[in-house]
């Protein structure tokens, strides 16, 4: 699907089936008494499928937060998040888990699994789909890796690989899992700029490929013209940026 | 699930886990099985002694035993009177007796000429004493004034009398101030109460100790027809015998000698404690090992949970780990086990030896310290949260 077609769908009104993620008046508070302190205010944001969305601000705005929220990993406290549909304010810990199961996540660090080989870790992955054998499942992790590049990295422990090998892995294996949804958190953050920029090219490249819908938290302003769109938050709003 | 662990075929992760890590798996493994062989030394040492205890009660050839009711253990018999055993030929399922006077003597040894205390049997020398058939044409020798049967197992406090016996030479010592002479060797083995053991007939026996009553016997062995049943019978001598004698099946006379090194020393608790605490240490290491593991892989688990690996699955590698580690710590300790128990039989001549119930009461134990100790770590698995990853 042309991804022009989508972005323009998103305003328009009765497409919400076709929206991966859509907030409404999303609000996070983090401490307790005094010390309670506000990182999300009243945000917005709505996702399409397939669509690849950037995410700026300077540390501490709160867009990690907002990553982790989508993502399942924390309890919304206030305001609307919906997920392929499924309202997560007040959802419970195995339904948010299921859900996780739908969700690609790319980190900073890459997370490997340090005692796995580049193949096993993105099986870990590809482990999570119902329904295939071992073999299976391990074929299709070799075949992400073949994606990404690393037919030759197979066996190797993420110790004997580079910063970019790794972060490809991570990413083979977030995609081994066949989501609909992909967040990713500084995924260039340890790269240097030529390999980072290979890196979310890839990303972007298997992500449409699997109609996959993408939000990127990032500091990098080398890698914003991939985007679909581009939105910047500051002190815990969201604001659409201008092209 | 069915991309879960458990439903079907994954990646390894428990044993990958321990494998990446040789140092610390070497480690876990030396701990498990220290403890494991720990357990192994003192369970052993303990059913040993039990089982020492009652090394000559299990040669007996005799169904149904009488002792004295004054008798506490076979340091302390008392007499009876022998015609008591004599009654018994009432019973029609009663095919044979045996007298045994048992007592514990002072042996100078040949060479030395010290003297210790010895466990001596008297008995007529063409009843049948013990299951043995290797006996009784050795016994023939004890019809004779003043011969006993050394027994070679005795500990070699009591002199070469074995070695210079095989030679050829002939070995003569004092019981009780009394000359004798070895007419044979035997092989019974030590006890707990005696270091040594040796037969004489009954005329000898009196002899060496001159206060026994004559008619009076310490042990009355009583073999039953073929088609008898030893428990009816016991309970037919009971109310046939007056109270002055104790009527016991064969196993019944080595529970009363067990139970009284079991109940009326300190050994079996001495022992249990030692085992005990082999297991409190196994677990300390066990736990510490799982523990630093877990906190080490910590990020890692978050990250599973954070692709959507339920809690269950992860605590399932934990317990995996666990298993694991009890698995491949026990056959070391098994191993060892054996060999020490060779060691202490060649050292003690203590019957210590590996049997199935201590092989497989230790492996529980192992199997609860390992689990219990992966059961505990798991709590740290619950701090694993993912939304710290980022």
């Amino acid at each position: 699907m042309p991804s022009s077609a989508l972005s323009e769908s998103i305003h328009k009104p009765g497409s919400r089936q076709e929206l991966s993620v859509r907030i409404s008046g999303l609000s996070h508070w983090y401490g307790k008494g005094s010390n309670r302190r506000q990182v999300l205010q009243g945000v917005d944001l709505e996702i399409a499928a397939g669509e690849v969305v950037l995410l700026t601000g300077p540390s501490g705005c709160g867009k990690t937060t907002l990553l982790t929220l989508i993502g399942a990993l924390r309890q919304v406290q206030q305001g609307d998040v919906r997920v392929f549909g499924q309202q997560l304010q007040g959802a419970r810990r195995g339904q948010r888990q299921r859900l996780r199961r739908r969700i690609g996540m790319i980190f900073q660090g890459h997370n490997l699994l340090r005692c796995l080989t580049a193949e096993q870790n993105v099986q870990m992955g590809a482990d999570l789909l119902p329904g295939f054998s071992y073999r299976g499942r391990r074929d299709q992790a070799r075949e992400w890796l073949r994606a990404v590049g690393l037919d030759d990295e197979l066996g190797k422990l993420p110790h004997d690989l580079s910063g970019g090998q790794k972060q490809r892995v991570a990413i083979a294996r977030a995609l081994a899992a066949r989501p609909k949804l992909l967040l990713a958190d500084e995924p260039t953050a340890a790269l240097d700029s030529a390999t980072g920029r290979e890196v979310v090219e890839l990303l972007k490249r298997l992500a449409r490929e699997q109609s996959c819908s993408v939000l990127m938290v990032t500091h990098d302003p080398r890698i914003l013209d991939v985007a679909d769109r581009l939105v910047r938050m500051e002190d815990g709003r969201l604001f659409q940026a201008i092209e | 699930m069915s991309g879960g662990f458990w439903s079907s075929r994954g990646i390894p992760l428990a044993s990958l886990m321990l494998i990446r890590q040789p140092v610390r798996l070497a480690v876990a493994l030396a701990g498990i099985s220290f403890a494991g062989i720990l357990m192994f030394m003192q369970l052993g040492f303990r059913d040993g002694l039990f089982d020492a205890s009652v090394t000559v009660h299990r040669l007996f050839d005799a169904d149904i035993v009488l002792i004295s009711p004054r008798s506490t253990s076979s340091v302390s018999m008392a007499g009876f009177p022998k015609r008591r055993l004599v009654q018994t030929m009432a019973l029609p399922e009663v095919e044979g007796i045996t007298p045994v006077n048992w007592n514990l003597l002072l042996w100078r040894n040949p060479e030395t000429r010290g003297t210790r205390s010895i466990l001596a049997l008297g008995f007529e020398p063409g009843d049948p004493l013990f299951t043995d058939p290797t006996l009784s044409p050795k016994a023939k020798k004890l019809t004779q004034k003043g011969r006993v049967l050394f027994d070679e197992k005795s500990r070699p406090e009591f002199g070469p009398v074995a070695e210079w016996f095989r030679e050829g030479r002939v070995v003569e010592s004092e019981i009780a101030g009394k000359r004798v002479r070895v007419a044979g060797l035997i092989g019974l083995g030590t006890s707990f109460g005696a270091d040594g053991n040796l037969l004489t007939s009954s005329e000898t026996f009196l002899e060496l100790l001159p206060n026994t009553p004559p008619g009076s016997i310490e042990v009355g062995l009583i073999r039953l027809k073929a088609d008898a049943d030893p428990a009816l019978a016991v309970e037919r001598l009971k109310t046939l015998l007056p109270d002055d004698v104790s009527v016991l099946t064969k196993q019944g006379f080595i529970d009363f000698e067990q139970n009284y090194w079991k109940t009326g020393t300190s050994i079996g608790f001495i022992f249990t404690l030692g085992a005990a605490m082999g297991f409190v240490v196994g677990c300390v290491i066990v736990y510490q090992v799982l523990y630093s593991d877990v906190s080490d892989h910590l990020p890692e688990y978050a990250t599973l949970m954070a692709m959507g690996y339920r809690l269950n699955t992860l605590l399932g590698v934990v317990v995996r780990e666990g298993l694991l580690l009890a698995l491949f710590g026990y056959l070391p300790a098994y191993a060892a086990g054996q060999g020490l128990y060779l060691l202490v039989r060649n050292a003690t001549q203590l019957p210590v030896a590996m049997d199935f119930s201590r092989a497989f009461t230790v492996f529980t134990m192992i199997l609860i310290m390992c689990m219990a100790s992966a059961g505990l770590a798991m709590r740290r698995l619950v701090d694993a949260d993912p939304a710290e990853i980022f």
